[in-house]
C-alpha cells in the first residue's frame, strides 16, 4: 500500500542523513527545558533526576534551610567514587605488594599522587559533611513524622560512611594502617573484658567470633586485607548508593524538606522574584495527592511558593558540587595523604592512632576497651537512631533549634557538654584513675566506672533534667544531642592533638620527643 | 472441594477453594524458606574452619650471655624469654588491652598504645589492660627451648 513513486532507497538516504538530528531528539526527548512543561518533563523523563520533585518550595531553596550539607556529602561521595575507581587501576590488595603499589601510585603513576590525595580529602570531607548534615537535620527537627524512616536511612548512611573510612584506612598497609586496624579488631574482641570477668569466655566468646569474622584469621594479615578491600570497594559503596537512592526518594515522598508551619508566608518576598511562576500549565500531573501521605506542595497550599526544580534547585546543587570539588582539589594540592613505613607486626607505631574521627573513641578506649569501644558507641548509635521515636512533639518542626528551650537551651547544653567532658578528662589526666590508686581493684569496676562512663552518665542526667525543666521531650533531645556533639569534639581534639607516645598527655606534638 | 458445578454461587461469596491463594502462599513460603536457608549457608562462609596463620610453636636457644632477668626476644616473635636461678620462662608481649606490642622497661613492660604498664611477672601495674600478660608454655630439650604461643601456663611456672 505504498504511495505511487515511493522509493525505499530514497527513504533510506533520507534516514541516513537525518541520523544526527534524530539521535539528538531521542536522547533529549523533551527539548530544551525552557517552559514549565519541558522543565517538568526534563525531570520526570529521567530516572535519576526524578528522585527530585518537579517543583521545589522556596523555603527548601533557602541557604539556611540545609546549608547544602546533604548535597555536599553526596558530592564528596561521587568524588571518592571516581578517584577510587582510578586508584583501583594500580592498587593490589595483597600484603606483599599492597604497600609498594600505593608507593607506586604516589610516586610513579602520572597524576597518581593527586588522585590519591583527592580521594583522601574527599573521604575526610564526607565524614565531616555527614556529621554536620545529621546535626542540621536534628537541629531543624526535620526527623519528625513522616520523616522518621528517612532519619533511619540517614543513620544507616552515617554508619556506612564510617565503615567505608575505616576499611579504607587499612589498604596502604603501612604502620599507621596496620596498628589502627589491629586496635580496631581487638575492640571488636573486647566483649571478652566482660565474658572473662564472669568467666564464660570458654563457651560464649562473642568477642573472639566478631574479631575472627572481621579478620578472617587470628591476626591482621592477608585475609584481613582482602576482606577490608572487598568491603571498601564493593559492599559498602553499593550499600551506600542503594541507601542514598532511598534517602532522596523519601525526601520527595515525604513532601519535600521539612518546613515550618508558616513557610508560605515567610517566603513571600522571595516568591515575588520568580514571577511569573507558571509559563504554561503542566500537561502532566501526578495524581498522587490521594496516595501520598503528608503534604506535597500540591496539597493544601497553592503552587505559588514553589519554583521549577530545573533550573533553580539543580543549579544550586551543581554549585555545591563544584564548591566541594574545589575544596578537595585545593586541599589535595596543598597537602599529601600520609604514608608511613611498611607495616611491621613486631613494633607498634607509637603513638598508634586511628583516623581522626575515631580518636575520640580511642581516647575513651584508653580507659576501658569494652565500654569505650563497644558499650558507649552502641549507646550513642542506638540513641541517635531512636531520636524520632523519643521526641514526637510538633512544635518547631523545620525551624533551627525549634522546640521548647530553643537556642538558649542549646547554648547552655554546650556549656555543660564542653564543661563536663573537659573537666572529667582533665581530672583523669592529672590524677589518674582507679587502678593508679587501688592497684588490686577488680576489672569489672573499671569497666563500668571510668571517665567515659562518667561523662555519659552526666549527659544522661542533664538531659533528663532538661525534659523535666522544660516539660518537653524535644528539650531532652536538644540537650542530649548537643552534649554528645560537644563530648565528641572534646575527646577527638584531645585524642588528636594532646596524646603522644604511650598515649601520654602532651601540650603539643612538638614535645613528643624522638618519635 | 465439595462444591457442585451445578450450585450457583454469587460473585460476592468467597471462593471455597482459594487455589490462587494457596499457590501464591506456597510460592511465597518457598521463597522465604530458600532465602533463609541460603542466608544461613552464606553466613557460615566468612568464618574459616582453619585459619591460615604461621605455626605457633617454635624453637629457640638462649644466648649464653643472657643475664638474670634480662629479656630475650626471639626474632619475629612477640614473646620475651627470661632465664634466672629457678629456670627459664616466656611471657607474651602482646598487650592484653588491644594487642599492641609491649616493650620491656625497668618496671617490667610498658605498652606504647594506651599506656598500660605491667610488672616483671606480667601483672597489670597501670592503665586499661584488663588482664596480666600470659605466661607461655616452655618445654626444654637439652639447650633448645620449644615455646608454644597458643598454650598458656600459670604465672610463675619456670622450667
Ligand atoms: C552519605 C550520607 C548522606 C547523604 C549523601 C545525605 C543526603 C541528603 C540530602 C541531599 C538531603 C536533602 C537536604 C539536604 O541537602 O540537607 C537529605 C535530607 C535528610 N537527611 Fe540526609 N544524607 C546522608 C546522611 C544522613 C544522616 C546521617 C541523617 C541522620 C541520621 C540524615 C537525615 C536526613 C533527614 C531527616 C533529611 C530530611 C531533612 C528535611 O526534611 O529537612 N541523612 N539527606
Ligand atoms: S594496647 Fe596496650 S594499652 Fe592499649
Amino acid at each position: 500500500m505504498k504511495a505511487e513513486g515511493y522509493s525505499a532507497m530514497h527513504e533510506f538516504w533520507g534516514n541516513l542523513r537525518s541520523i544526527p538530528n534524530h539521535v539528538y531528539r531521542a536522547v533529549f526527548r523533551g527539548g530544551p527545558p525552557k517552559t514549565d512543561r519541558t522543565r517538568s518533563s526534563f525531570i520526570f523523563g529521567n530516572v535519576f533526576l526524578h528522585l527530585h520533585s518537579v517543583r521545589t518550595h522556596l523555603w527548601s531553596l533557602r541557604w539556611s534551610t540545609t546549608m547544602g550539607l546533604g548535597i555536599m556529602t553526596t558530592a564528596a561521595f561521587l568524588i571518592t567514587l571516581v578517584t577510587g575507581i582510578l586508584l583501583m587501576f594500580y592498587y593490589k590488595p595483597y600484603t606483599d605488594v599492597a604497600y609498594q603499589s600505593i608507593k607506586d601510585i604516589h610516586f610513579i603513576v602520572p597524576t597518581g599522587r593527586l588522585i590519591r590525595n583527592i580521594h583522601r580529602w574527599a573521604a575526610n570531607l564526607m565524614v565531616v559533611a555527614v556529621i554536620l548534615h545529621m546535626a542540621r537535620a536534628f537541629y531543624t527537627a526535620s526527623y519528625r513524622k513522616p520523616r522518621e524512616f528517612n532519619w533511619f536511612i540517614g543513620w544507616g548512611l552515617l554508619v556506612t560512611t564510617l565503615g567505608l573510612s575505616f576499611t579504607g584506612y587499612l589498604l596502604p598497609w603501612d604502620q599507621l594502617a596496620y596498628w589502627a586496624i589491629t586496635i580496631g579488631a581487638n575492640i571488636a574482641q573486647s566483649p571478652r573484658e566482660i565474658t572473662d570477668a564472669i568467666g564464660i569466655t570458654s563457651w560464649f566468646d562473642i568477642g573472639g567470633l566478631q574479631r575472627e569474622i572481621l579478620l578472617g584469621s587470628d591476626r591482621v594479615g592477608a585475609e584481613a586485607l582482602i576482606r577490608f578491600y572487598l568491603l571498601h570497594v564493593m559492599l559498602l559503596p553499593l550499600m551506600l548508593a542503594g541507601l542514598m537512592a532511598v534517602h532522596f526518594w523519601r525526601i520527595r515522598k515525604d513532601g519535600g524538606l521539612a518546613k515550618p508551619e508558616h513557610a508560605d508566608e515567610r517566603v513571600i518576598d522571595e516568591a515575588k522574584e520568580f514571577y511569573p511562576v507558571f509559563t504554561d500549565v503542566p500537561n502532566k500531573t501526578y495524581h498522587l495527592a490521594a496516595v501520598v501521605k503528608g503534604k506535597t506542595p500540591q496539597v493544601g497550599s497553592g503552587p505559588e511558593h514553589t519554583v521549577p526544580s530545573m533550573p533553580h534547585l539543580f543549579y544550586a546543587e551543581l554549585g555545591v558540587l563544584m564548591l566541594t570539588t574545589l575544596i578537595c582539589v585545593g586541599l589535595a594540592f596543598m597537602s599529601d595523604a600520609p604514608l608511613k613505613e611498611l607495616a611491621n607486626p613486631m613494633v607498634p607505631e607509637n603513638p598508634a592512632k586511628a583516623p581522626w574521627y575515631f580518636l575520640g573513641l580511642q581516647e575513651i578506649v584508653s580507659f576501658s576497651a569494652f565500654m569505650g569501644g563497644i558499650g558507649i558507641p552502641m549507646l550513642c548509635i542506638v540513641g541517635l537512631g531512636l531520636i524520632p521515636f523519643l521526641d514526637r512533639e510538633k512544635k518547631g518542626t523545620g525551624e533551627w533549634f525549634g522546640g521548647p528551650g530553643g537556642w538558649k537551651l542549646v547554648k547552655w547544653s554546650m556549656v555543660f557538654g564542653f564543661g563536663v567532658s573537659i573537666a572529667v578528662e582533665a581530672f583523669a589526666i592529672r590524677f589518674g584513675w582507679l587502678r593508679e590508686w587501688l592497684p588490686d581493684i577488680p576489672q569489672m569496676i573499671i569497666t563500668f566506672v571510668n571517665p567515659g562512663t562518667v561523662i555519659t552518665l552526666c549527659f544522661a542526667i542533664y538531659s533528663i533534667w532538661s525534659v523535666r525543666r522544660y516539660n518537653s521531650t524535644r528539650a531532652g533531645a536538644l540537650a542530649l544531642f548537643t552534649c554528645f556533639l560537644c563530648g565528641f569534639i572534646v575527646l577527638t581534639v584531645i585524642g588528636t592533638y594532646f596524646r603522644g607516645p604511650n598515649w601520654n598527655f602532651y601540650w603539643s606534638p612538638a614535645d613528643w620527643g624522638g618519635h | 472441594m465439595t462444591t457442585h458445578p451445578t450450585e450457583k454461587r454469587s460473585r460476592f461469596d468467597p471462593e471455597p477453594i482459594a487455589r490462587r491463594d494457596f499457590l501464591g502462599l506456597a510460592a511465597l513460603g518457598s521463597m522465604f524458606a530458600a532465602f533463609a536457608l541460603s542466608l544461613l549457608g552464606m553466613l557460615k562462609l566468612p568464618k574459616a574452619a582453619v585459619s591460615a596463620s604461621p605455626a605457633k610453636k617454635f624453637n629457640v636457644t638462649l644466648p649464653d650471655t643472657l643475664a638474670d632477668g634480662e629479656a630475650f626476644i626471639p626474632p619475629g616473635r612477640n614473646v620475651a624469654v627470661f632465664r634466672d636461678a629457678q629456670g627459664v620462662y616466656a611471657i607474651s608481649t602482646i598487650c592484653t588491652h588491644l594487642g599492641c606490642i609491649v616493650k620491656t622497661s625497668a618496671a617490667g613492660f610498658d605498652c606504647p598504645c594506651h599506656g598500660s604498664g605491667f610488672q616483671k611477672d606480667g601483672a597489670v601495674r597501670k592503665g586499661p589492660a584488663p588482664k596480666p600478660l600470659p605466661w607461655l608454655k616452655v618445654s626444654l630439650n637439652g639447650s633448645v627451648l620449644t615455646i608454644d604461643e597458643e598454650s598458656t601456663v600459670k604465672s610463675g611456672t619456670k622450667v
